[in-house]
């Protein structure tokens, strides 16, 4: 068992338990085989994943990264406070986070389909989006603004709201 | 120690040679992770939220499955899955609710949970591009079954947010991606949570949830470093706390309820689903309700519908043609039931028809086995379903001639559709032509 153990890494259970999801993948590939484009269900379930890992995620961590010295940089952040940031990421995040799911109607990606089904089109949701995404950032400008003014009125603050 | 099931931290396995020339490699110039807020702790807490919903979805998407009722073969895609089928059962009609409950959960939830997903996907990002790769086969076949948890946590979302838009980017049939996807998501999603739920038990215990929620971005300090390599080597200054990052990713899944739940809840919510297409509202009428076909795509045109349109009602009876002056003659029955789409909208309305207990009847068969109906439209995936029997005798399933006290409109499938409480709307086949009941 210890032999075991050092030369695979883990308890025999490890192996069993992934043996067992490989199987599953493996069957549910052969299923798809069935399929004459079963290239693209594979495409698309790599591709989620890797364009995931490999450019969506870094594309957030690094739009994070570069907002943050502008607002360092800027005389007219109220405290200094590194938390500022915060009232551009909320809205921002919040509208990422929309167009992202919303991403196919705000794009008109149905077209056709849609109005094939529904005999609608998505011809508003671009304008939707922008108009909530616009909402977020107002509120949390405002918001901005009365801590702002609030701490220059009260130049100590112990504790944030 | 040998009670352990997961890898043995810091040794190296067979070929050792190989693991430990690789440990001793140059590190390649990965990404370096400075957020003060990542760690163990946070980690599980995204973690327990997805242990509680992804199983839900689970349930909830299988259980569509099982709405199409895929024992009659040509009902559900895919046609046959081999030994990733769950056991056959009729699917019921009581609650009257149950598949505008069941599938608007899975939407709406399924919709809830992307931004907790990206947020558990952020909170381990260090453990992708940690050096070296792998210390034993143990963890090299670990990181390989990664790719199918998160290939198939991304693959199951993106088919199914694109298709409640009708986005058929990927040109392949969405119910067979998104079952098989569903099977092998399963199967890593379980061997995930067997090997991690006693590291997120102990973190969780770690730390308390009040305090942490009690803690602001000036009081937060990173997590102590432990072996799940989480917690970054060189934090940088926080810039929000711990539990400002639940409260943003709760947020964002609550904008994304807030703008969703409209049209499963429908009808005088539906105008608050701003972002969803099945918020759209066609005016106020009685046949102004979502269209799921519309009789132009279906080629289903007026000349097709004419007084000369006859059901051909098909039993042990014999064969008989029924015209809609004669369906109308028949016992008329009026039922307010919710018509609801595997795209998770529903929409409640009044229809008004012959029961289609009474059309077995006619047909000389009153206790049926199942009952195909044929529609008008000559091709399309859902221009046929079987019932079962327990469909066809419901005291409630209808063949509708009208809706909210009107003739239904071409698009709502004029002369005539099936409306079977809580069944898929697709199997609510309209411009129905023929019904053959089987024993």
């Amino acid at each position: 068992m210890k032999t075991w153990v050092r030369t695979y890494g883990a308890n025999p259970l490890h192996l069993l338990g992934l043996l067992a999801t490989f199987l599953v993948f493996g069957y549910a590939a052969l299923q798809i085989f069935q399929d004459p484009v079963w290239y693209r269900y594979l495409f698309w379930f790599a591709g989620a994943a890797l364009v995931h890992d490999l450019v969506l995620a870094p594309l957030y961590g690094l739009l994070d990264r570069s907002v943050r010295p502008l607002l360092h940089r800027s005389s007219r952040t109220a405290t200094g406070n590194p938390g500022d940031i915060n009232y551009l990421r909320v809205p921002a995040f919040l509208s990422g986070l929309l167009l992202l799911t919303f991403f196919s109607s705000i794009s008109r990606g149905g077209g056709r389909a849609f109005e094939a089904a529904s005999g609608m089109t998505e011809d508003v949701f671009l304008g939707r989006w922008l108009l909530i995404s616009g909402v977020f950032f107002l509120l949390s400008a405002v918001a901005y603004a009365v801590r702002g003014r609030r701490s220059t009125a009260e130049p100590t603050p112990v504790n944030g709201p | 120690m040998s009670t352990r099931v997961g890898p043995e931290p810091a040794r190296h396995g067979f070929p050792q040679p190989v693991f430990e020339a690789l440990e001793n490699a140059p590190r390649p110039p990965l990404p370096r992770f400075r957020s003060p807020v990542r760690g163990t702790w946070l980690t599980s807490v995204l973690g327990f939220v997805l242990l509680i919903g992804l199983p839900v979805m689970l349930l909830t998407g299988f259980l569509s499955y099982a709405a199409y009722d895929p024992q009659f073969a040509g009902n559900a895609f895919p046609r046959d899955p081999g030994l990733l089928r769950l056991p056959y059962f009729d699917w019921p009609t009581n609650p009257v609710w149950l598949y505008r409950v069941s599938q608007g959960l899975h939407v709406v939830l399924g919709l809830a949970l992307v931004p907790i997903v990206l947020a558990k996907l952020w909170s381990v990002l260090p453990k992708l591009f940690v050096w070296p790769p792998a210390r034993s086969v143990a963890q090299l076949l670990e990181r390989a079954s990664l790719l199918l948890l998160v290939g198939g946590i991304l693959f199951e979302l993106l088919t199914g947010v694109m298709n409640i838009q009708y986005h058929y980017a990927w040109k392949f049939d969405f119910y067979t991606a998104h079952y098989y996807g569903a099977w092998v998501f399963l199967a890593a999603f379980a061997l995930h949570v067997a090997l991690k739920l006693p590291t997120m038990r102990a973190s969780l215990r770690a730390r308390s949830l009040r305090d942490e929620l009690k803690t602001d971005r000036e009081h937060t300090v990173p997590e102590p470093p432990d072996e799940h390599g989480l917690v970054s080597p060189d934090p940088a200054e926080p810039t929000i706390s711990r539990r400002g990052v639940l409260a943003l990713v709760g947020g964002g899944s609550l904008a994304v309820t807030a703008l969703t739940i409209g049209q499963t809840a429908g009808n005088s919510l539906r105008p608050t689903a701003l972002l969803s297409v099945r918020g759209l509202s066609y005016g106020d009428g009685p046949n102004d309700f979502q269209v799921n076909r519309t009789a132009r795509t279906a080629q289903v045109t007026d000349a097709m519908v004419t007084d000369a349109w006859r059901l051909t009602l098909i039993g042990p009876a014999g064969t008989q043609e029924l015209s809609r002056a004669d369906l109308l003659a028949m016992d008329q029955r009026t039922e307010t039931l919710p018509i609801a789409c595997v795209e998770g909208w529903s929409s409640v309305q009044t229809w008004t028809g012959v029961r289609l207990r009474d059309l077995a009847a006619m047909a000389g068969l009153p206790e049926p086995d199942r009952a195909l109906v044929l529609s008008l439209e000559s091709r399309g995936a859902f221009n046929r379903t079987m019932l079962t029997g327990g469909q066809v005798t419901a005291s409630r399933s209808l063949l509708a001639l009208q809706v909210n006290g009107v003739d239904l409109s071409m698009n709502h499938g004029f002369p005539a559709r099936v409306i079977v409480p809580a069944l898929p709307g697709v199997r609510n086949t309209k411009w129905v032509r023929q019904l053959e009941l089987m024993a």
